[in-house]
């Protein structure tokens, strides 16, 4: 495909922004202790808070599959006010300052509310739990999952699932052999972006689940108390962040680059 | 929590500018005062009450935790007078070289336990009463929590608690909310919500006492106001607004 030129004063203001976005990061890589990273990436806390967090995460992106490909799939498929309104709710969490998610949690299932009160009097008790940081990790996950599948499936071919349906397979074989396999790429890269998010996850997590070492205290909480109390391990860890999270845009970025080369052949 | 804090100190200090600026700057002093977050109330209402009293100055502050103000500091933040809610913090910025002559103590702040109105748990102070319950403390290291650490070895007391806080706030918020059943914070924490939580004091408090100092920086521009202001909080108004707030007790 032939595009025509950019003007070259873009080159400027482009410059510009992408220095800006670069600056701090590689001023965090300078200001690394190399030299002690792997002892203060070593100690129990840092240790527990890593796996605390990839634990939590793959959780978070498991829930988020299981609820939220079912929502997109209902999403893609309804018309008219009731699916704006959805799509505004299943996307809100995603632009929610981290805080106002944790109080909007803490008020919805706080011991004091009246579900959390429900869900005390059968024995379930979330405050200060695990199960609690991957509620809020869910809840400003999910939403990323969703919108990449729902945008995926609005974009994608109906014929083949049409087609599928006409040779009498049914809505559930339907959905497995076709819709699911022609939108995985997109599945995939949601997937990779909820675990993003969800790795960075602070706010709703500090404000509703709390802040134990190995229980609820995730990298980023970590992070947040180590800057306190030692400027070395919380740059080192926040490297360990970062590479993370670059590592999965990466994987994002390449998935949904196959997902548009596939799809352009199918159209093709 | 932490940035409602940081919003007030930040209100506070437009607010404070923003009225210089509507004053007349005849002689257009301005004293600048680094201050633990935990002396926001009674600070702002103390530099009100010295520009006050000394026409033409302005008395503008910075609320922060005590170790983040010591890092600005270090780094040459414009400052006259620096104000510590511990010891060590204030020896660090000493050890710095960023503070002139000997700092001086000027309140001490102890802990105490809250629970949320009504004290559904039962508690009834650092003993039986808190096992299987939901305590939230800050985490070891920053002030309020190395201070707790200090209070169980002195009273012999095993904690374990749910939560470790990094700010104080945060376990008063939680406490607050009804999510935990018990937090240890300073009384002025609890003074400052008691209309949200109940406070039971604990027998012997004052074991783990921490200490506020307060001294002029070393760059001052206006080290005879940086005096000054300190006399005032060492003097009788200042020691009675402090008291108000639950310093010193």
């Amino acid at each position: 495909m032939i595009r025509p030129a950019l003007p070259r004063w873009l080159a400027v203001p482009a410059t510009a922004a992408a220095v800006f976005l670069a600056v701090p990061l590689l001023a965090m890589l300078v200001r690394v202790p190399w030299g002690r990273v792997p002892a203060l990436l070593s100690t129990p806390a840092a240790v527990d808070a890593l796996w605390l967090s990839l634990r939590t995460c793959t959780l978070t992106v498991v829930v988020s599959l299981v609820l939220g490909l079912p929502l997109a799939l209902v999403l893609s498929r309804t018309r008219g006010r009731w699916a704006a309104w959805g799509r505004v709710l299943a996307t809100v969490p995603m632009v929610l300052p981290p805080v106002v998610a944790g109080l909007a949690l803490l008020v919805a299932l706080s011991r004091r509310s009246w579900l959390g009160g429900w869900l005390a009097s059968i024995g379930i008790d979330l405050a200060f739990t695990t199960a609690a940081v991957v509620i809020a990790q869910t809840f400003v996950a999910m939403p990323y999952l969703v919108v990449s599948v729902e945008g995926a499936l609005r974009s994608a071919h109906d014929e083949h699932a049409v087609i599928a349906a006409t040779l009498g397979a049914s809505p559930s074989v339907v959905l497995r052999r076709v819709t699911l396999p022609l939108i995985a790429p997109a599945v995939a890269s949601g997937a990779a972006l909820a675990f993003a998010r969800a790795l960075g996850e602070f706010g709703a997590t500090l404000t509703f689940a709390g802040s134990l070492q190995g229980t609820t205290r995730t990298l980023p909480l970590e992070i947040y108390l180590q800057r306190e109390l030692d400027t070395d391990t919380a740059i080192a860890l926040s490297v360990v962040l970062i590479a993370v999270a670059a590592l999965l845009v990466a994987i994002t970025a390449r998935l949904s680059r196959g997902a548009v080369t596939s799809a352009d052949g199918a159209a093709a | 929590m932490k940035t409602c804090n940081l919003c007030a100190g930040l209100a506070a200090a437009l607010l404070l500018t923003s009225c210089a600026s509507t004053q007349p700057a005849a002689g257009g002093s301005e004293l600048v005062v680094f201050a633990a977050a935990s002396l926001n109330g009674t600070f702002t209402e103390l530099g009100k009450e010295f520009e006050a009293s000394h026409a033409g100055t302005t008395v503008k502050f910075s609320f922060d935790g005590s170790s983040a103000l010591v890092d600005q500091l270090k780094q040459g933040a414009p400052a006259d007078v620096f104000a510590s809610a511990d010891r060590s913090n204030m020896d660090k910025a000493v050890a710095a070289g960023v503070i002139t002559g000997a700092p001086e103590q000027f309140t001490s702040n102890v802990l105490t336990i809250i629970v949320p109105t009504g004290n559904p748990a039962a508690i009834t102070g650092l003993d039986d009463s808190l096992t299987g319950k939901k305590l939230v403390v800050c985490a070891n290291g920053v002030p309020c929590g190395s201070a707790t650490v200090k209070l169980a070895e002195a009273l012999g007391v095993t904690l374990s608690p749910v939560s470790e806080e990094t700010k104080v706030t945060d376990v008063r918020t939680k406490v607050e909310s009804g999510q935990a059943d018990a937090g240890i914070v300073y009384v002025t924490d609890a003074k400052a919500s008691a209309d949200l939580v109940e406070s039971i004091p604990i027998q012997g408090a004052d074991k783990a006492r921490n200490d506020y100092l307060i001294g002029v920086a070393k760059d001052a521009k206006q080290a005879a106001l940086a005096a000054e202001f300190i006399a005032l909080v060492k003097g009788s108004r200042g020691q009675e607004v402090l008291k108000a707030a639950g310093f010193g007790e």
